[in-house]
């Protein structure tokens, strides 16, 4: 095993991580600010998806196709905030449950109506084809690498929003007490409606972004929703930085764990059962990871009400 | 061979006899028709579609459902098509973790069920059964094809397959003719979209071939990320990742792969240019392996339909084991297993009239039929 090889292995590791941040953002966020789960989250990532799909098919431009993803997500995200959710607030969990659930099944048969059941291929744009060379003398894909730096923008983006601007300070009091800061004479329900579609374009970014790189198909968000919600768990629902540190542990140990885990099994085992062996256990790591954090820190790493 | 004979022919008085009643026979049909395995289950729903409307058999009904790649929803509409739509046989499944999940249950009520893809090992060795028919290959088959004809150029290959039943069975197959070193083996999760963290090893490896084996959605990802990687190492594979379904989502990138299959479009035979020309006029495409297994399957049931009744089991079974139908495959016959003789071609992905399809290059296999048949006691 080869340094180049651990140093593309971590980046793969931070790419996933990346994008899951992307999900793990949005969802944390609502759950923060408005104390709701929402299960529909992986349908917005979804929408982002077939916007992008849909328009670059179009206009031939993966660009307009990225713009429009956040677009379309975004005001998803507003309508289903404006028609459902805001009358979920004051219900319990299981309520929101249910219900956010039943958005799942009306966005995924939505989109199979308007689409088929067909995946759909988008291409990765130009600029952004091939691999480039990396330190050391290994090579990386490029596209992926432009996937963590965008990552890294948003959550750069995401801090000063919360932390300089007027509409972060509101996110903020939000957290802390809703009902005071709606007596102050702030507009509540404004606001969740833009965290709520803020949220959903983040996640419409990420389901563009990852759609180019695999596929775009009806039920790719659930996949990505249950590690998101892993992610919170172990970064502390309601914290932002919790969501990053999160993702980025969870696609660096999933990652790893997958490359890693058969190969030490091979020491011990012949090379067909490891591998089969280490592959189960890879894809149990991730909720080994978050067993034990919780054990030792049962609101996750960062918790946002601690 | 005279038990079998005598069978038909008691069969085909039956038949007569049961002609004057029209009696209807129901097929329930499994297949994926959602998700990222949809592009399988559909050429496989409409190439036995067209072969029914083609047989001109009026009393055949079909009761079509989709798994969504879900075994445990398989196994739920097994059980409804079963018990409430009364099905007399049943066919479609694609997948070999559906196919473990619903055919030793269904072949347990004395159900006859023909696999129109599927072929895990496990149904063919020691736990065959005298109602379960597989009219496609036993899973090993192509991969053991691909290792063989890898024998020729290469000398390192590195392997990589789903962990599931028939990503199992691939990797063995391939071992069981390479004589090659590995330079690595590889289980993937089912249904994984990502192969980052693979395609690193790959690199890695000094392997100077690539054998994957991932059907459906997964081969597309692989081979876009692939070709995106850098990674110019040769890649073989079975047709499953080349076939017509997939290669205009995969694209340029797979141009010259060589894969291995028990038919192609281009095979010469009577049955197959019927079979290729009736499948693109009527849905304007190419008819992808799937089509063609699917097809052979529906006309396997029709030829055993003309000889005997579906409720008289014994004699029905004799009809679909003499496999007396035109097969697009050419020769056809069923091992001791139940499972086929068949040849095994390689073949190649080229651009005609610019369009992606394959073209076959060399048999690797004549006559072949499965590893598991001798422990199958029937």
């Amino acid at each position: 095993m080869s340094v180049e090889l651990l140093i593309e292995q971590l980046l793969n590791g931070l790419q996933l991580g990346m994008m899951l941040f992307l999900m793990a953002a949005g969802l944390t966020l609502i759950f923060g600010v408005m104390g709701l789960i929402n299960l529909a989250h992986g349908s917005l990532y979804m929408v982002g998806a077939f916007a992008c799909a849909a328009v670059a098919t179009a206009t031939g431009s993966f660009w307009i196709g990225l713009v429009a993803s956040i677009a379309a997500a975004a005001a998803a995200g507003a309508l289903m905030e404006v028609v459902v959710i805001r009358r979920l607030y004051e219900r319990d969990h299981l309520d929101q449950v249910l219900a956010t659930f039943a958005l799942i099944l009306i966005f995924s048969e939505g989109t199979r109506w308007l689409f088929g059941s067909f995946p759909l291929y988008l291409n990765i744009p130009p600029l952004l084809q091939g691999a480039v060379p990396l330190p050391g003398g290994g090579r990386y894909q490029l596209y992926r690498l432009a996937l963590i730096g965008v990552g890294g923008g948003v959550a750069l983006g995401l801090y000063l929003l919360i932390s300089r601007t007027r509409l972060g300070m509101r996110i903020r009091a939000g957290e802390s007490d809703r009902e005071m800061i709606a007596a102050l004479g702030v507009d509540i329900r404004t606001l969740y409606t833009v965290v709520f579609a803020l949220g959903a374009a983040l996640a419409g970014l990420a389901g563009a972004m990852v759609g180019a790189l695999q596929s775009v198909q009806v039920g790719m968000g659930e996949p990505a929703l249950i590690l998101a919600f892993v992610v919170i768990v172990i970064g502390g629902i309601g914290s932002i930085k919790g969501a990053l540190f999160g993702a980025i542990l969870v696609g660096v140990v999933d990652t790893m764990g997958r490359f890693l885990l058969p190969k030490v099994l091979a020491l011990a085992l012949p090379p067909a059962q490891a591998g089969a062996i280490g592959a189960a256990i890879a894809s149990m790591l991730i909720y080994i990871v978050m067993a034990l954090i919780l054990a030792l820190r049962p609101r996750g790493l960062f918790s946002a009400q601690a | 061979m005279k038990k079998i004979l005598t069978a038909s022919i008691v069969g085909l008085s039956m038949t007569v006899a049961g002609l004057a009643f029209a009696e209807p026979v129901k097929i329930g049909v499994i297949t994926t028709l959602s998700g990222g395995g949809a592009g399988l289950g559909v050429d496989m729903r409409d190439a036995f579609q067209l072969a029914i409307k083609q047989s001109g058999n009026k009393d055949i009904e079909l009761v079509v459902e989709d798994d969504a790649q879900k075994p445990e929803l398989a196994v739920q509409i097994a059980d409804k098509m079963i018990q409430s739509d009364k099905v007399d046989l049943m066919t479609g499944i694609i997948w070999s973790n559906l196919a473990m999940a619903v055919v030793p249950s269904v072949v347990a009520q004395d159900i006859v069920y023909l696999s129109p893809n599927a072929g895990p090992s496990a149904l063919a060795g020691a736990k065959c059964n005298k109602n379960y028919f597989n009219v496609a290959y036993q899973n090993d088959n192509f991969h053991e094809a691909m290792g063989q004809y890898a024998n020729k150029d290469y000398k390192k290959t590195f392997i990589l397959a789903p962990n599931y039943p028939a990503g199992k069975d691939s990797l063995t197959g391939f071992k069981r003719y390479y004589k090659g070193e590995l330079a690595g083996e590889i289980y993937t999760q089912v249904g994984q979209t990502d192969y980052a963290a693979e395609i690193a090893q790959i690199r890695d490896s000094g392997a100077d071939s690539v054998f994957f084996f991932l059907p459906g959605g997964m081969g597309i990802a692989f081979m876009k990320q692939y070709a995106q990687s850098g990674v110019n190492i040769p890649v073989l594979g079975p047709s499953f990742s080349f076939s017509q379904d997939v290669l205009p989502a995969v694209g340029d990138a797979a141009l010259g792969v060589k894969n291995s299959a028990s038919w192609s479009h281009d095979l010469d035979n009577e049955a197959n240019k019927n079979f290729v020309e009736a499948f693109k006029a009527e849905y304007k495409r190419l008819p992808s392996i799937y089509a063609a297994q699917s097809w052979d399957t529906a006309n396997l049931i029709v030829s055993a339909l003309a000889k005997a009744s579906v409720k008289d089991k014994d004699a029905f079974r004799a009809a679909l084991k003499a496999a007396d139908f035109k097969s697009v495959r050419g020769e056809f016959t069923f091992n001791t297993n139940q499972h086929p003789i068949q040849n095994i071609y390689v073949r190649e992905v080229v651009k005609e009239d610019g369009v992606l399809t394959n073209k076959i290059i060399a048999t690797a296999f004549e006559k072949h039929g499965d590893a598991y048949a001798d422990q199958c006691k029937m």
